[in-house]
């Protein structure tokens, strides 16, 4: 077992969580922590639509900035994924999506102010990046056959367009329709930083202690996750686009002496602003790097480390639920044992119901689908955010926070994956099955997400710093709220470095382990 | 065109030399059958043809077809005459196609027998419909030379031989690698022998049987 490197590495990688877990900071601080929770269950169980005036626009809001955010993004994003070849393109688009979009916000406030543009562009710029990346590496895998055989002279843009962009297109839509469901997530968490969006409403609900409100906005946010395929349809999505950007709301005008303060005076660092030269800019990052970066990287990486082990951990438990090896919708074996009439066995062949199934596995497989689509829909802010607010102030609830929902993203694509594998009939079943047949065969795929999600996960756990856990967004939000934007840059820019590194190091450990991933599986 | 000429030609794959050097001339009218055992260099000459003469309007139909499997098999056709329209005309024509286009194609694709699929989708036909495709994209196309990397091996007899009729009804001149040698020999004027990257025989169809092929295999 020591001589494969995968096992070694996960060992590896589960000792440093275990070695991390003993030096955070992981208690729980709330007064009474379980009567927080049965007053929120409460509030779930009974929601009250009508306490908040503008519960529907705030929907509305949050619809339109993700679509307007996702829909310039794509379109910006396709452009540069055709000059993608350029090594310059390639690294402003990974700067820029190496930044989250909270901390884009947080930049974009502070000239634009509460103006719609502000969330727009905190959505746009990271998943331009993003999206030129996914579209840069679907338009390669394209086929150069047909572009070689057309005429002579055929023109650059019709043999664009009817050779890869034509082969790419499925491909292409379906990523964005993806890519829609993350902008919706974002979109609502941009309320917690002033948005009119559900965070905002969700934010001010809890603080007063309206959990019948926090239910309500709850319960609607996962109804419009998962009802999402209702009503994108692809006829439709050109009308929603057109109609966006007019539902954005008016927001605060922007004060554009404020856009040309800051850039000429409020990002540039001190000492140079106080005319100290490049000896007090030496000393002042030092300073930063002392005080705030190091302590802010050390316990970002502390954090991250847990966070991954135990969402690896909670998706090997998880996936199980979404896994026909497991759950089935229609129980097979018993219907094909019992003395049935011909007409029910074709009926069970060709996968009808026959009712004698046990409604108790269709009942489990309904509810562990339920639950992974809870756990991946709900963005960790708003989960760390709810965490915190029952626990106290700690690690803990952003460790768990991230480990819920990275989770249940990696359980539910480790799930699907485990439906394409095929037992031979006599295999085990029940924990056997699971432990000898099935997490064998998928360990590879599970470890290649596991690593594709470790970068998104330090980029989260640098964002939950603004919620007060000590983390580098903590540095930065400090810093903010101090008025210190020339700080806050540099951290910012601190933490890119950092995803980005964090990034390669995922991208080497993947190909020395010759994990392989396609552009299908969610960045 | 009156001549095509091939001048002391090679194709390599990285450093490995495939083919060549060769030289051959194809005069106009001339239908020519490239044969040659598997992995003797057909393709790779028939590639290196299609470089020197593109310009001056040869058709290629490569083995692995170059269909695009997410545009319908009008599109597919439509795109062997894509440099006669401007660029406007073919994007619109991607969405909505002009009932011109439809009017010319059809009629070819119903000497094919694939009329009943022309809106479906490339990616969807079985092997033998969408080999008839490239071909009349090829024949669409109307190029000067009709350069096709067998052309009917998806296609049972009768089949075939419309297809063959077809080709070289709209190409009088040609250059056919096939593997039926019987179906090489009658519907081409001379053969071209391919042997370890080189021209081992280059004689008229007519006084050609299938047995004098056989030391080429």
């Amino acid at each position: 077992m020591w001589h494969s490197a995968t096992v070694r590495l996960s060992l590896g990688f589960v000792a440093l969580a275990v070695f991390c877990l003993g030096i955070a900071d992981l208690s729980i601080t709330a007064h009474d922590p379980w009567h927080e929770l049965g007053r929120l269950v409460q509030g779930l169980v009974q929601p009250d639509v009508s306490a908040v005036d503008d519960l529907w626009v705030a929907l509305l809001r949050t619809l339109a900035f993700a679509f307007v955010g996702v829909g310039l993004g794509a379109t910006a994003g396709f452009l540069l994924a055709l000059v993608f070849h350029s090594r310059l393109v390639r690294g402003i688009c990974a700067f820029v999506r190496a930044i989250h979009e909270l901390f884009w916000a947080l930049i974009f406030l502070q000239f634009f102010g509460l103006h719609p543009l502000t969330g727009v562009l905190a959505i746009a710029l990271p998943y331009a990046g993003v999206f030129a990346k996914v579209f840069a590496e679907i338009l390669e895998e394209t086929d150069p056959l047909p572009e070689r055989v057309l005429p002579a002279g055929s023109g650059r843009l019709s043999t664009l367009a009817f050779t890869r962009l034509s082969e790419a297109w499925p491909h292409l839509v379906s990523y964005t329709s993806y890519r829609l469901e993350c902008g919706l997530r974002s979109s609502a968490v941009l309320g917690f930083v002033g948005m009119p969006t559900l965070g905002f409403y969700l934010e001010s609900a809890f603080a007063q202690g309206h959990y019948d409100t926090v239910g309500a906005l709850l319960l609607l946010f996962y109804a419009l996750i998962a009802s999402l395929r209702l009503w994108v349809r692809p006829l439709l999505v050109p009308v929603y686009l057109v109609v966006a950007p007019f539902c954005l709301g008016s927001g605060l005008p922007i004060v554009w002496s404020n856009v040309s303060r800051f850039f000429t005076e409020d990002i540039v660092p001190s000492p140079l602003r106080h005319g100290e030269g490049v000896s007090g800019l030496v000393g002042w990052l030092g300073d930063i790097m002392a005080n705030e970066a190091l302590p802010g990287i050390w316990q970002t990486l502390v954090l991250t480390q847990i966070a991954l082990v135990l969402t690896g951990l909670l998706a090997l438990a998880l996936y199980p639920l979404v896994s026909r090896h497991f759950f089935q919708k229609r129980d097979f074996q018993r219907a094909f044992c019992q003395r049935l009439p011909f007409r029910q066995h074709l009926a069970v062949a060709k996968g009808h119901s026959t009712g004698s199934g046990r409604p108790g596995n269709r009942l489990a497989h309904l509810l562990g689908h339920g639950l992974l689509v809870i756990m991946r829909s709900t963005p960790e802010y708003l989960l760390a955010f709810i965490l915190l607010q029952l626990w106290g102030p700690s690690m803990l609830p952003a460790v768990v926070a991230l480990a819920i929902h990275n989770g249940g993203i990696i359980a539910h694509l480790v799930g699907r994956r485990s439906n394409e594998v095929r037992l031979r009939q006599d295999a085990p079943h029940g924990l056997e099955r699971y432990a000898y047949e099935l997490t064998p065969r998928l360990y590879g795929p599970f470890l290649a997400l596991l690593f594709y999600r470790w970068e998104i996960i330090m980029r989260e756990t640098a964002i939950l710093g603004i919620l007060g856990i000590t983390t580098l967004g903590f540095y930065v939000d400090s810093a903010i709220q101090e008025i210190r934007f020339d700080r806050a840059m540099v951290l910012i820019l601190i933490t890119a470095l950092l995803n980005i590194g964090v990034d390669v190091l995922a991208r080497h450990l993947r190909a020395r382990l010759r994990l392989r991933h396609t552009a299908n599986c969610e960045p | 065109m009156s001549t095509l000429v091939l001048t002391e030609a090679v194709a390599d794959y990285g450093h490995q030399r495939v083919l060549g050097p060769l030289s051959l001339t194809l005069q106009r009218g001339e239908r020519v059958a490239l044969v040659g055992k598997s992995g003797a260099g057909k393709s790779s000459l028939l590639s290196v043809m299609h470089q020197h003469w593109r310009s001056r309007g040869a058709a290629l139909m490569p083995q692995e077809l170059g269909l695009v499997p997410s545009l319908s098999v009008f599109h597919n056709v439509y795109m062997g005459a894509l440099a006669t329209h401007p660029a406007w005309y073919n994007l619109v024509t991607l969405a909505k196609p002009f009932r011109r286009d439809v009017a010319a194609i059809r009629p070819l694709l119903a000497r094919l027998s694939i009329d009943d699929k022309c809106w479906a989708m490339a990616g969807e036909l079985s092997g033998g419909q969408r080999q008839r495709v490239a071909a009349a994209r090829a024949i669409h196309q109307g190029g000067e030379v009709l350069l096709a990397d067998e052309p009917v091996s998806a296609l049972d007899g009768p089949q075939s031989e419309t297809l063959m009729i077809e080709l070289t009804q709209a190409y009088p001149t040609a250059v056919l690698a096939m593997h039926d040698v019987e179906l090489a020999l009658r519907f081409t004027d001379r053969v071209i022998g391919i042997a370890d990257g080189g021209i081992a025989l280059d004689a008229p169809s007519v006084r050609l049987t299938a047995q004098d092929l056989l030391p080429l295999y």
